[in-house]
């Protein structure tokens, strides 16, 4: 089983979907205990991804695994080809983990048509494992697709008053994205198939390893950090996400804070950064502009919501504005922060979420007036509500800090220096805004004799709750387990990018001349050096695709 | 040798009674077994304290560190879990554990039959863990987790009377005001990292490697300059500096043993501790210090004036608090590092001492006014007077500690606080104009301190008949901790005489100066004055209390007539300081209402106008376009016919006339 353990994590809720449509549709509990198994088991065969201490030591993609799929002469090939690396690896996990914690949170939630609810579930995490997991890009788009579906009728079915609306909002923006990216990766197969590459299929890592002329980078690297973009969401693309996230029922909130909105910014990490490198430069500042901008401006609406859902909605457009914003430093320390910011965001956002539905559940109203002094009514409820605010703040201590810290750090130290600075200022609004909700719903006098019957939270609620705030204090007071995973395969990126924009430097100069590798050249003499180690790392490392066996493209190479 | 191996046990010991008591208080109820493991937890805390400091007055070596663990390791930055033990913790531990240790048995008492008795104790010794982290970490973000959890505890104790909307707003207010000032910290914190780093190939955030590499960044350099100024805009955050302070009076909503712990003795002076910390780094920024000793001097001043016509008595010592961290910033900014510290310690003393008797007298009064069934607010002063024979252990602790912070020779803040004075006068970085300012703020002071002692134990009784009777000391849980620290806000002064007394009585050293010297020795200003200088300005000083004593007493004891007068002659200034200078609505107007109004208009205006406006825009446009494409598919033959023939003009006259 250990050689195809990610086909079988993968599948497992799949498989588990297929008894499920077995299953008596009356039944309810029976329907939900067996997705909470199915989700269950899925997450113990990941678990051995969490104890492999293979990860810090190689970049290498683990558990790989391969098989031809579709293949049309050589027009078109496409692979079964997955396998996770130490940036995937968390992402795997945290999916895998909230899943069953999503399910549990239906227990009193979801009354009816439970199976459909169900099944969408399963399959909703077999598309995001698959993601997450694929080394083909088709086989990745085929998933990313996939995911879609099953949210789109979460929403539309299972969610409030205005379902329709915020269904068709969120496909629509979300498809409109996604074409571009197929264009995009068509364009990208056939321009490698052009320049004589012999391509395995969509292999993503044979994409990493191509030099593409800057100006081709341009639109391909547009059309997929639009798409991502749309996903992360990034300012002004965010405006879907409150309304999906207000309308959607409580699983599917966590669901698509916690993992979907992870997709986009693990697609910049994996795709946009790697394949496009002297576009990614020629874009940070304008991309670190929108981070900055959403930080803010996330805050600032999040602020003034009469809704809790909606505040927490729009805290997540600043929260990823942070995310976005380590990633764009390409360093270890705002890489890491990046993509440790982006699990702590699932777990803290995740955990918000399933707050504001047991508020929900009780009260049948998120708006935050209906609410105050329930901390006297629900003092259990008020300490984990507290500890889950805190961490979304970033207090010291908690995992936000860690992540918020780092993403910070790592992008003062690159070109985005006043960037940071300004989005350091998002350490207020982040205080402003999530205290005065808080205040506003669990301080103050008890008036509402609606509330003054409120029952404090269940066990089975704490238990939703529980492992959640173990992670909220382990990433808090030790993150480097989490670290020391990722580094191998982080680091290798960043060289990379280096690499190839030296590749492209070396190879088409001309075309550089106004480009953004020029850029580095020009930069204060720690990049100089760093550069001068990646040139080293790239003749060491012996590719097929050296700079010497790199064949020139042509500017109409793909025209053909 | 000596081992330094269990220096964790200090934060670990309240950590440990904060999680026992947060967990298990509900179930173990008894108010005697919560309070008395909460303060055991504190008082072992002290007990190590007291074992390390003395081993370490031994010990030739004077910073030790310990690390437990790493922290985070990412790439070039390595953080730790370590502590540092160095003079400067050995003396903050004492403080933080010692007066810790009285606040905790005081609130015993204090809290008894309050609902969430146990909550509070968790809550405190949660507070004493961080404050302990802050002093002991050993690198800038240990330093920071503490920082950040101490502004958490105040900011869960301001609010401990969460069903009273004015203590959820003051606890929301210090946390957010402290934010600001966090927002500089990790700015300085980001640029010195950094700086040091990719300048000078020193990646560090340990205390230690910062001290020993500072002069790597150039003394009197733009970035040394802006680092220590990023770090004073935590500071003022933290230590309630202008423009930061608003948030302190505020927190007078927590109950009294926390405005005395947290709001007085130890959080508030994080900031001028973390001055001390780097005080290398602020000794390389002769501009970065100037900017302290105005800020501290001006604070000291404007506070004096607002704590002048406050009728609370928790306010009159809060805005005294917020002064007297003046006088330390004061102290910093003039390089007189000692000095400041010193007026940390005996403040401590006498200002705990001070509010805990404000809580002493508020207790009773609560209680009297209970029995009476009256609604009179037990803080306000004007419902006090005479209390000194109802209250005499209360009284005098009081009375002593008043005396103290009145800088009257021979109490501890009179030892400090001309040690300041004098250096704002003779110090390099010091003018005549700090001196003066610090001087009148010393005259103020003693005039509203003796204002509320007059107010409060002096005169006429002003309380209601009825609760008069009922009116009685407090228990010796809450009166010895009082005497305790009365004793210490007399005695407290003495391990710091300044030389040109203890040459005149005989060669009695400073020995605050002289265990300190290992931390400031390098970096401490030199004063530079004949003695009989500093022996004229201290006389002047003392004057000035003197006088802002006998003014206290003539016009709220020997004429009790005269303040109402004053107050009607001079309606507009009364009631200007009487409103704080309108401080808090001149930030409301200036940037609470425009942000409130901003985010509405992004919400509103732009989110849901301009872009969704846009996105359904685009929504419409197309549906509208494929509405009106509808209508060529009538389904009627004719009109398809009707389109092919034009469609063939068209084609045909394209050709012809191309």
């Amino acid at each position: 089983m250990i050689d195809h353990l990610l086909s079988f994590m993968t599948f497992a809720p799949m498989l588990g979907l297929l008894v499920l449509l077995f299953l008596p549709k009356e039944n309810g509990g029976l329907l939900k205990g067996f997705t909470l198994v199915v989700t269950l088991v899925t997450f113990f065969i990941s678990l051995p991804l969490a104890f492999d201490n293979r990860f810090k030591g190689t970049a290498d993609m683990l558990y790989a695994e391969f098989s031809p799929w579709i293949s049309i002469g050589n027009y078109f090939q496409m692979n079964y080809s997955i396998g996770v690396d130490g940036i995937s690896l968390w992402l795997v996990l945290l999916t895998t983990f909230i899943m069953p914690i999503a399910v549990l949170s239906t227990w009193n939630a979801v009354e009816k048509h439970t199976k459909g609810f169900m099944a969408l579930l399963l399959l909703l995490e077999t598309a995001m494992l698959g993601a997450f997991v694929s080394l083909d890009l088709f086989l990745f788009y085929i998933f990313w697709e996939l995911m879609l579906i099953p949210m789109y009728f979460l929403i539309g079915i299972w969610g409030g008053k205005n379902r329709i609306y915020a269904a068709v909002k969120f496909f629509i923006y979300t498809a409109v994205g996604s074409l571009l990216m197929l264009v995009a990766i068509i364009y990208v197969y056939y321009y490698a198939i052009s320049s004589g590459i012999d391509m395995s299929g969509f292999s993503i890592t044979q994409f990493h390893q191509m030099a593409i002329p800057a100006e081709v980078q341009t639109w391909l690297f547009l059309a997929f950090a639009f798409s991502f973009a749309i996903k992360v969401p990034m300012f002004p693309l965010h405006t879907w996400l409150p309304d999906a996230h207000t309308e959607a029922p409580t699983a599917g909130s966590v669901i698509l804070a916690a993992i979907l909105l992870k997709m986009g910014t693990y697609g910049y990490v994996r795709f946009a950064i790697p394949l496009f490198p002297d576009a990614t430069q020629q874009f940070i500042p304008f991309l670190a502009l929108l981070c900055v901008i959403g930080i803010i401006y996330g805050s600032l609406v999040a602020m003034m919501q009469e809704d809790v859902k909606k505040l927490v909605a729009y805290s997540s457009v600043a929260h990823l504005g942070f995310v976005m914003l380590g990633v764009f430093a390409l360093n270890l320390e705002g890489l890491s922060g990046g993509l440790l910011q982006m699990i702590n965001h699932g777990i803290s956002t995740g955990a918000l979420f399933l707050i504001v539905g047991f508020l929900y559940e009780r009260r049948h109203t998120r708006m935050i007036s209906d609410f105050g002094g329930l901390a006297k009514q629900m003092p259990v409820f008020a300490t984990i509500f507290m500890i889950v605010t805190f961490s979304s703040i970033g207090l010291p201590g908690t995992n936000g800090f860690v992540g918020e810290f780092l993403a910070l750090l790592g992008a003062f130290q690159s070109e985005l220096r006043w960037f940071a600075v300004v989005a350091t200022s998002g350490v207020i609004f982040a205080a402003v805004y999530m205290l005065w909700m808080f205040q506003r719903v669990m301080f103050g006098e008890l008036k509402n004799p609606a509330n003054q019957k409120l029952k404090d939270l269940s066990a089975r609620e704490v238990v939703v709750m529980l492992p959640l705030l173990v992670f909220v204090f382990w990433i808090g007071v030790y993150p480097n387990v989490f670290f020391e995973k990722m580094s191998p395969s982080l680091e290798q990126l960043i060289q990379q990018v280096k690499v190839r924009q030296a590749v492209a430097m070396e190879i088409a100069p001309e075309l550089q001349a106004d480009g953004a590798a020029a850029e580095i050249e020009a930069g204060s003499g720690e990049e100089g050096l760093a550069l001068e180690a990646a040139e080293g790392g790239a003749e060491a490392e012996a590719t097929p695709t050296t700079p010497a066996d790199l064949p020139t493209p042509s500017p109409q190479g793909a025209g053909n | 040798m000596y081992s330094y191996d269990y220096l964790w046990l200090i934060p670990f010991f309240p950590l440990l009674g904060a999680i026992i008591n947060g967990f298990l208080g509900k179930k173990i109820k008894s108010e005697k077994v919560i309070g008395g493991l909460g303060t055991l937890a504190i008082a072992g805390s002290f007990a190590v304290s007291c074992f390390y400091f003395f081993q370490l007055l031994n010990d030739p070596q004077k910073v030790h560190q310990q690390v437990i663990g790493s922290w985070m390791s990412v790439g070039r930055l390595q953080v730790d879990w370590g502590f540092l033990l160095d003079p400067l913790s050995a003396l903050m531990i004492l403080i933080v554990s010692g007066v810790g240790s009285l606040i905790h048995l005081y609130s015993i008492g204090y809290m008894h039959g309050e609902e969430g008795f146990y909550r509070f104790f968790s809550y405190l010794n949660l507070f004493c863990f961080s404050m302990l982290m802050l002093v002991l970490g050993n690198n800038a973000l240990v330093m920071f987790i503490g920082w950040e959890g101490v502004g958490l505890c105040s900011y869960l104790l301001i609010g401990y009377y969460f069903h009273k909307k004015s203590a959820g707003d003051a606890a929301k207010k210090a946390f957010v005001v402290n934010r600001v000032g966090d927002f500089g910290f990790l700015l300085g914190l980001f640029l010195l990292f950094w700086t040091l780093g990719s300048d000078h190939g020193v990646w560090t955030l340990n205390f230690v490697e910062i001290a020993a590499n500072a002069h790597l960044l150039g003394a009197g350099s733009a970035v040394v300059t802006i680092v220590t100024l990023c770090f004073f805009i935590g500071a003022t955050g933290k230590s309630a500096q202008i423009p930061l302070y608003t948030w302190l009076p505020d927190a007078m909503e927590g109950p009294t043993p926390v405005s005395a712990l947290i709001h007085a003795a130890t959080m508030v002076t994080a900031g001028v501790y973390m001055i001390g910390r780097m005080n290398v780094l602020f000794f390389m920024a002769p501009s970065t210090m100037m900017v302290v000793a105005i800020v501290g001097a001006a604070t000291a001043l404007f506070a004096a004036t607002i704590g002048l016509a406050q009728n609370d008595i928790k306010r009159v010592l809060a805005y005294s608090t917020v002064s007297q961290l003046g006088y330390m910033f004061l102290a910093m900014g003039v390089g007189a590092f000692t000095a400041g510290i010193f007026h940390l310690m005996t403040h401590a003393f006498f200002k705990a001492c001070l509010f805990l008797g404000s809580g002493s007298v508020i207790h009773a009064m609560h209680h009297g006014l209970h029995h009476a069934h009256s609604h009179d607010d037990p803080q306000d002063m004007r419902n006090m007077g005479g209390l000194r024979k109802k209250m005499p252990i209360t009284y005098i602790t009081f009375l002593v500690s008043a005396i103290a912070i009145a800088g009257i020779p021979g109490f501890s803040a009179f030892f400090s606080k001309d040690e300041i004075l004098w250096f704002a006068f003779a110090s390099p970085q010091g003018s005549p104009w700090l001196w003066a300012v610090g001087a009148c703020a010393a005259g103020l002071t003693a005039f509203y301190m003796f204002r509320l002692v007059h107010m409060t134990f002096h005169g006429a009784q002003r309380t209601a008949a009825k609760a008069r009777d009922h009116i009685h000391e407090s228990p010796l849980v809450i009166t010895i901790p009082l005497m305790v620290l009365g004793l210490l806000a007399v005695v407290g002064g003495y391990v710091g005489i300044p030389h040109v007394i203890g040459n005149a009585l005989g060669h009695i050293p400073n020995y605050l100066d002289n265990f300190l010297h290992p931390v400031f020795g390098a970096t401490q200003a030199q004063a530079h004055g004949a003695a009989s200088t500093e022996v004229s300005l201290m006389v002047v000083s003392v004057a000035l209390a003197v006088i802002g004593i006998l003014l206290a007493s003539w016009m709220y004891l020997w004429q009790p007539e005269l303040p109402g007068k004053f107050v009607a002659n001079f309606k507009g200034a009364y009631r200007t300081i009487h409103n704080k200078w309108y401080v808090d609505e001149i930030y409301d107007a200036m940037f609470i209402n425009p942000t409130k109004r901003l985010g509405t208009f992004l919400w509103k205006g732009f989110d849901v106008q301009v872009i969704d406006g846009i996105v359904n825009g685009t929504g419409k446009v197309i549906n509208a376009f494929s509405k009106g494409l509808r209508f060529t598919q009538s389904g009627f033959v004719h009109n398809y016919a009707m389109t092919m023939v034009v469609g063939m003009v068209v084609i045909v006259a394209f050709f012809l006339f191309r």
